[in-house]
């Protein structure tokens, strides 16, 4: 597989009157077209921070953070943020919107992501008409159609309940595949990073270095997602990345 | 929806209806009643006519008033006065939050300011704007833009500062730009303490036309009743 990204060497600090806080320290991966990754570390350990820096909100102090041919990197956070004063619809054009891209045929695509994935009829209701995983269903839509090539996941499934969770996540996983996205997957999750994931990464304490990868593959029949967790190199997978976990 | 409602469903339903009723008639007779002890109260000679006037005499006093239409016109000014002072404070106060929002600099010089200026008694400075402007309508409604304007600076700006920061993180992570954000986020999540702002600037407004009619005016409620206290005919006064 082709690499898309490349950090290497990054650091970043925050500077605050009360001192200086280095959340990165040295951190060089590559990112691979297609793949889904995820980054497991800590909490508060500068996860978040990585996602900024690929995305190009956040300069690091160090190092170079390289993007092949204009890929554009898009947000998924932890709860849908999808504008109440919105439709749905409209909330889905967002991306594209400000861009400054929303062409009459860009909105007819936004309709066929809709309808594709279940939520043609609610596109002109308000998002509080919608149940969890339906808003995250409509908040990977605004994500998609803005035609980003990579997909920044900051925790998008940590405010649902365990059972949507489960499912929201099968879900999702599955139709950024489908789309042939790349996504980079933020969680403290080990099992739901274990379940989706094509590689994972392991970062230390802050400052965030990595620690270890492993790459994921499970036989055919087993797949990714919900049936992944019965595998049995699901648990071996899991042990391994608990043991690499700082404690 | 259940088509045959159980029996208690109906009882429930009577109930509620039966005290929303009771507290309707119990609100018109507290009215009702507090009017008949005054008009009592007069005629008997518990307070006096002269100070306090009576319901009876009010009425006949406005009923003369809106014959030669004396009332309309002084009610007219002073709504005219009203919105036009709520009208301005509003856009100004909205504009002033906006720059303050937009640039951290300026919000932090004028922070202490606005805590000064929105504690001062606006209206006590209303015989200061009336020698400064003149004994005029101008004069008016400088008093009743000064006494809404900051709190609606306060508000708006308050609301805006509540929006949601990782909603702005997706919009900037969209590429959007501060008039992006501004538009596409702050503004309408800031809608609702804009409407709550509007809500108490026609209150206050209308306090500052009051208070600048007390002091300059021809016309107008406020010279009404000023006008009325003086010449003591509280009929006038109390309408």
């Amino acid at each position: 597989m082709e690499a898309i990204a490349h950090l290497k060497n990054i650091s970043l600090s925050y500077h605050s009157p009360k001192g200086e806080t280095k959340a990165l320290d040295n951190v060089t991966f590559d990112i691979y077209d297609g793949e889904f990754l995820s980054i497991v570390g800590p909490s508060g350990c500068g996860k978040s921070t990585l996602l900024s820096v690929i995305s190009g909100l956040s300069l690091p102090s160090e190092g170079t953070v390289k993007i092949e041919g204009n890929r554009k990197s898009a947000y998924m956070l932890q709860k849908d943020h999808l504008f109440e004063w919105r439709s749905v619809f409209s909330n889905a054009c967002l991306g594209l919107e400000l861009q400054k891209n929303l062409t009459a045929e860009n909105r007819q695509k936004v309709h066929e992501l809709l309808k594709k994935y279940g939520l043609e009829e609610f596109a002109f209701k308000k998002p509080s008409e919608l149940s969890g995983g339906m808003r995250q269903r409509a908040a990977l839509i605004r994500t998609l159609a803005s035609q980003a090539d990579i997909l920044l996941l900051d925790e998008p499934f940590s405010a649902l309940d365990y059972q949507t969770r489960l499912t929201v996540s099968d879900e999702i996983s599955k139709i950024i595949k489908k789309e042939k996205k790349t996504a980079v997957l933020v969680t403290h999750d080990i099992s739901e990073a274990v379940s989706l994931s094509d590689r994972v990464l392991v970062f230390s304490k802050r400052p965030a270095s990595l620690k270890a990868e492993f790459k994921i593959e499970f036989p055919d029949n087993f797949k990714n997602g919900i049936s992944a967790r019965e595998a049995p190199e699901f648990r071996e997978y899991f042990n391994k990345i608990w043991k690499e976990l700082d404690k | 929806m259940n088509n045959n409602p159980s029996k208690e469903q109906i009882m429930f339903i009577k109930s509620l209806n039966r005290t929303k009723q009771a507290v309707k008639i119990t609100r018109i007779a507290i009215f009702l009643l507090f009017f008949i002890i005054w008009e009592i109260a007069a005629d008997t000679g518990v307070i006096d006519p002269f100070i306090f006037s009576r319901p009876s005499s009010i009425i006949v006093c406005a009923i003369g008033m809106l014959k030669d239409g004396s009332l309309l016109r002084h009610v007219g000014i002073t709504l005219f006065e009203t919105c036009v002072g709520f009208g301005i404070g509003t856009v100004m106060g909205t504009l002033v939050a906006v720059i303050l929002w937009w640039n951290s600099f300026i919000n932090k010089v004028c922070d202490p300011y606005l805590v000064v200026l929105n504690s001062l008694p606006k209206t006590a400075l209303a015989p200061i704007i009336i020698v400064w402007l003149g004994n005029n309508m101008k004069a008016i409604i400088a008093v009743a833009l000064l006494t809404s304007v900051i709190v609606t600076i306060i508000n708006v700006l308050g609301g805006f500062n509540n929006a949601d920061k990782d909603d702005i993180r997706l919009v900037r992570s969209f590429g959007g730009n501060k008039k992006d954000v501004l538009f596409k986020v702050v503004f309408p999540s800031a809608t609702p303490y804009i409407i709550d702002a509007l809500k108490i600037n026609v209150g206050l407004s209308f306090v500052g036309v009051i208070v600048g009619e007390f002091l300059a005016a021809k016309e107008g409620l406020g010279y009404l009743i000023v006008y009325g206290s003086q010449v003591f005919t509280l009929g006038y006064k109390q309408i």
